[in-house]
């Protein structure tokens, strides 16, 4: 067996069998058979590589983050004026076609009868709930389907299939089911966020470059190691796209469902809100409705995966646009 | 200790990709494998590695088997440069308090000591192929098998790293299966070159580098225009 690797002292020892031989004018041949670079030392070696190493690195540019805080600002701004412009000077009906500052109104005194509130908060409850519960199936069902060839094969169309239908399909068998209670929503939210959430996991185990793994081999890892130590950290990105989508397709259930599934234990959400303003007909109210279903949509997208996913890209050097 | 492949073939089911390999690699030698690109190099260092099954024949490799460099660094972007390698230690069953300094040390064995928390992506060619070195040789095993492991770097840090793995096999005294398609590098680095030939993959040829050869420009340059003559001659065979 060869000798174990270095230890300093071993480098130091070498550095100095280095210095040592290199004043003799010519170093016997045989004993030291080496290219015509063999006179450098250790040390100026270290330095020429420290040398290239400093000229290759590049110092990290910094990019000025107002753009991406202030054109997106801007550009609402602008839509707003436009849609504000229209609703005076195009529309002669206000109330099929209310502008900016009328919804702006009914929004606040939405706000201050404690609608709105009631609504996000119930909403969001709901929907973050019935995320993490279709997190809990849809993660294991994923990591099921990646590591039994003879399961996927078997459930993997299935899964795909579910992830392609509309989860609204699912409201009036959960009504039968379930009656109007909060089990219906979950239910509605689950079938529509699992498939994404266990799909997003495959993409993500499936496109590990198979060079990881091979070097996992190579490593020495046992299957556990394989999993843990190297095919679940790359699958990483995948997973989370797969998550942000999963709750994309939570959110729009979530509303699907408490649109159509209204009254009896359910409480009152969002989609209920929208629902309440189309049975009288106040248009004011479905649109601030839609408009504070939106921006819960974004708020979540903004304060959570934008920065999760950002982190976990920028970390590997993933995220060509994230300093943009 | 040594590496004795014994009349090895291997196919991917169609044509044999190698036929009838036989050599023995000696304890704490150096041998770099020459061939034209699809010859069966990488194949024959996988085969050796345990990555592949060899279709016939049979590969002995020492007990403590084979650390590998890949061609592309094959670093985990999601590992800073010091756990890349301390991965490779948790891997090989070091306790963790020990990991740190050993990791330490390797990394100032390729003089990357300053760099050890940058993740792969902020490091330039050179130093994720030396951090890549650092992890093989942080493998601790008796075989060094490297696939091209130099060929997308420029030529200066070649030139260095060349010398960087001469000084870190000279003092560890590896032995060391180096896969290239750059004669130059061959004769430079081998104490032995092999020449595979391309479909099925053999032995075509075989060369001893005398260590005076190695200080003598002159004669280096004889022995690379050598090789690279009946490196050609072996392509032309495929030309129609
Ligand atoms: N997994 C595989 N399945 C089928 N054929 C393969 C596989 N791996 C390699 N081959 C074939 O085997 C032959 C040799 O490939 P190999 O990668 O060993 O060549 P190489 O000498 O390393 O080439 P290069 O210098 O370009 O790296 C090629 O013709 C390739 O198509
Ligand atoms: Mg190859």
């Amino acid at each position: 067996m060869p000798t174990s690797i270095t230890s300093a002292t071993a480098i130091a020892r070498e550095r100095a069998t280095a210095r040592a031989a290199n004043p003799a004018p010519d170093p016997d041949p045989a004993a030291l058979p080496a290219g015509p670079g063999s006179q450098a030392t250790t040390d100026s070696l270290g330095e020429l590589e420290a040398g290239l190493d400093n000229l290759q690195d590049a110092p990290a540019a910094s990019r000025p983050a107002a753009g991406r805080i202030l054109l997106p600002l801007g550009t609402l701004a602008a839509l707003l004026s436009l849609w504000q412009l229209a609703a005076w000077f195009g529309s002669p009906r206000t109330d099929l076609f209310p502008g900016p500052l009328e919804v702006l109104g009914t929004a606040g005194a939405l706000a201050a009868d404690g609608r709105l509130a009631e609504a996000v908060a119930t909403s969001l409850q709901r929907g973050v709930l019935g995320f993490a519960l279709a997190l809990a199936i849809g993660t294991p069902l994923g990591l099921l389907l990646s590591a039994s060839t003879t399961l996927r094969r078997g459930l993997g169309p299935l899964v795909s299939g579910l992830q392609v239908l509309p989860s609204v399909a699912w409201v009036p068998a959960a009504i039968i089911w379930f009656g109007l209670t909060d089990a219906t929503v979950f239910f509605v939210v689950l079938m529509g966020a699992t498939p994404s959430i266990a799909n997003g996991f495959l993409s993500g185990v499936d496109m590990v470059p198979p060079q990881y793994r091979r070097l996992g081999t190579v490593l020495g890892a046992s299957r556990t190691q394989q999993l843990l130590r190297i095919v679940l950290p790359a699958a990483l990105p995948g997973y989370l796209a797969g998550l942000k989508q999963g709750w994309a397709f939570s959110w729009r259930s979530l509303m699907a469902a408490e649109i159509i599934a209204v009254g009896g234990s359910i409480g009152f959400g969002l989609g209920s809100l929208l629902q309440q303003g189309r049975d009288l007909s106040q248009m004011a109210v479905v649109v601030a409705a839609i408009l504070a279903i939106l921006a819960v949509g974004i708020a979540v997208e903004l304060l959570v995966f934008t920065p999760l996913e950002r982190r976990l890209l920028h970390r590997r050097g993933l995220a060509p646009g994230a300093g943009r | 200790m040594s590496i004795a492949i014994e009349n090895l073939s291997k196919d991917y089911g169609a044509a044999p990709v190698l036929s009838g390999i036989t050599t023995t690699i000696v304890t704490g030698e150096f041998v770099a494998v020459l061939g034209a690109s699809g010859c069966g190099k990488s194949t024959l260092l996988n085969v050796i590695a345990g990555l592949e099954p060899p279709s016939a024949g049979s590969v002995g490799v020492p007990a403590g088997g084979a650390a590998f460099m890949f061609q592309d660094a094959a670093l985990l972007p999601w590992l800073t440069a010091r756990a890349n390698i301390e991965l490779a230690l948790e891997l090989r069953g070091i306790p963790r308090n020990a990991r740190r300094a050993r990791a330490g040390e390797l990394l100032e064995l390729v003089h990357l000591a300053d760099a050890g928390d940058k993740r792969p992506h902020e490091l330039s060619g050179g130093m994720r192929q030396r951090a890549s070195l650092a992890r093989a040789l942080g493998q601790d095993r008796p075989v060094l098998l490297m696939d091209e492991p130099f060929a997308a770097l420029d030529a200066i840090t070649r030139d260095l790293l060349h010398e960087e793995l001469e000084r870190i096999w000279r003092a560890h005294r590896r032995t060391v299966l180096f896969v290239t398609h750059n004669v130059r590098e061959a004769v430079r680095l081998g104490q032995r070159v092999l020449l595979l030939s391309s479909r099925p993959g053999r032995i075509a040829a075989e060369w001893k580098i005398p260590g005076h050869v190695r200080t003598d420009p002159a004669a280096q340059a004889a022995l690379t225009g050598d090789i690279t003559q009946r490196l050609r001659e072996e392509i032309r065979h495929h030309a129609n």
